[in-house]
């Protein structure tokens, strides 16, 4: 499978492009964890922590966040309305050119 | 709060690790304090998991992770360790004499013969939200980020923000404790636990405390001691209403804290321990579970709960250079007391 690109807002208009494999079963939490992101994801990828919130800038439409998703995204003091946890966020062939900022840990 | 308290072992965190220090450092009869960030104890088996089931509990095929926190704090019962909940310890410093005088954030004092840093991840700290002036009413001033005695709050008029379960269940609690209750929540709707949110309309309903949806807190205002608290709508229009107490409950989120000044050899924000003991580079101070490294570290319960029975032996050795311990069974001994 092919991979695909996502791209992290580091500052205003720079972006970073990353190679993430599809066909792996990664989050995108994991692949910015493996890029050396600085997120807790104390819970693991479990949307019991919400230590891997992104906001997502651009792209392509996500699948919407699940009820557990969205009882973790409504515990956050700062709540934008793109926020998503980036452990629910299965990195498919459909998200290339997905554009992602890492939110402030609170 | 200002007190002074005087023990063996003072233990920095009262998880699963820090618990089980308290019972093996028991069965060598040193006593032990146990101070936590957190108003309960248990460390991220009760701030993160709670109803979690965990499988690698040796004896338990299955336990959920509050259950093994209350069976832990029953387990250390009969050695009857003191705690300071609610508190981050702060200030460190070991004496001439090779014993420790520790300060919580609150000003309670510990002197201790030794320390045993159980701290995990990190203190759980509350997640802030943006509102103007927020600092300036902390520390007693009128700001709670956690509810540590409900009593506090009696007769009281307080404004809690947040969306999530603790803002639904202090909501529910409190009506019945402090005068007036106001909930304010930037959504329409909680995801948190039905039960919960049904409780939290039907309170509104019928009066007992005031829901304010799809708005946030702003703006705090007062002369030294909070008095009031701008609400904004999203749709833009404000409100000022009175208040005694401002508790904004958005979670918790672990940090390493003070720990990472306190001069220990630390690699990667994790204390690099001796595994003979789990000694750190300053002896009398100990690190076990979480917040540990040495080849082949695994941040798991087990794995911490063998690092303390280690580091009590440590410990007593450090405490008492002279002394010879011989291992003895629990079983050997009947039921554990001090
Ligand atoms: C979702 C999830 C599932 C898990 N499942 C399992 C599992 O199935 N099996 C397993 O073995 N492990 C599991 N773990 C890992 C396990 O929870 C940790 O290994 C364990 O909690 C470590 O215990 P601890 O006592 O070292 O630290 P913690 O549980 O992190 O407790 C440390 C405590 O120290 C306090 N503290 C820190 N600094 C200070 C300070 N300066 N002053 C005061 N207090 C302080 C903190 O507030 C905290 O309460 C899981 C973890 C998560 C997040
Ligand atoms: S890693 Fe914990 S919520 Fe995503």
């Amino acid at each position: 499978m092919e991979d695909i690109r996502i791209y992290v807002e580091e500052a205003p208009g720079q972006r970073r492009e990353l190679e993430a494999p599809t066909d792996m079963g990664l989050s995108l939490m994991e692949l910015l964890k493996a890029n050396d992101y600085p997120i807790q994801a104390t819970c693991g990828g479990m949307a019991l922590c919400a230590t891997c919130h992104v906001e997502v800038l651009a792209g392509p439409p996500l699948p919407e966040p699940s009820d557990d998703e969205w009882a973790m995204l409504d515990t956050l003091p700062v709540l934008h309305e793109t926020s998503r946890l980036s452990c629910q966020i299965r990195l498919h062939p459909n998200l290339d050119g997905l554009v992602v900022r890492i939110a402030d840990p609170a | 709060m200002s007190a002074v308290i005087s023990t063996d072992i003072c233990i920095i965190g009262a998880g699963p690790v820090g618990l089980f220090a308290v019972f093996e450092a028991g069965l060598l009869k040193l006593r032990c304090h146990v101070v936590d960030a957190l108003p309960q104890p248990g460390g991220q088996l009760s701030e993160i998991y709670p109803k979690k089931p965990i499988y690698d509990i040796p004896g338990y095929p299955e336990i959920l992770a509050g259950d093994l926190v209350d069976n832990l704090m029953k387990q250390c019962a009969p050695f009857h360790p003191t705690f300071t909940l609610g508190e981050r310890v702060e200030r460190f410093e070991k004496l001439a004499n090779g014993s420790f005088q520790l300060a919580t954030t609150d000003g309670t004092e510990i002197t201790c013969k030794a320390v045993a840093i159980a701290g995990g991840l990190g203190s759980f700290e509350p997640r802030k939200p943006a509102v103007e002036n927020l600092e300036r009413f902390e520390g007693g001033k009128g700001v709670h980020y956690m509810v540590r005695d409900p009593e506090h709050f009696r007769d009281k008029k307080i404004v809690i923000a947040g969306g999530g379960d603790s803002a639904l269940d202090w909501t529910n609690f409190l009506a019945g404790v402090a005068s007036e209750v106001t909930l304010v929540h930037r959504g329409t709707t909680f995801r948190g636990a039905a039960d919960s949110a049904e409780k939290v309309k039907t309170l509104a309903e019928a009066g007992k405390i005031k829901l304010v949806l799809s708005s946030n807190v702003t703006h705090l205002h007062g002369n030294g001691h909070l008095q009031e608290v701008t609400i904004t709508g999203n749709n833009g229009e404000a409100e000022t209403v009175p208040l005694d107490a401002f508790v904004p409950l958005f979670g918790l989120t672990p940090k390493l804290g003070p720990i990472g000044d306190w001069n220990l050899d630390l690699t990667d924000d994790a204390i690099v321990v001796n595994t003979e003991d789990y000694s750190t580079s300053l002896p009398g101070v100990y690190a076990i579970g979480d917040i540990n490294t040495y080849p082949g570290k695994l941040k798991l319960i087990l794995c911490g709960f063998h690092e303390a029975a280690l580091m009590c032996q440590g410990a007593f050795k450090y405490i008492f250079p002279d002394k010879k311990y011989t291992l003895k069974y629990t079983t050997v001994n009947g039921a554990p007391s001090l």
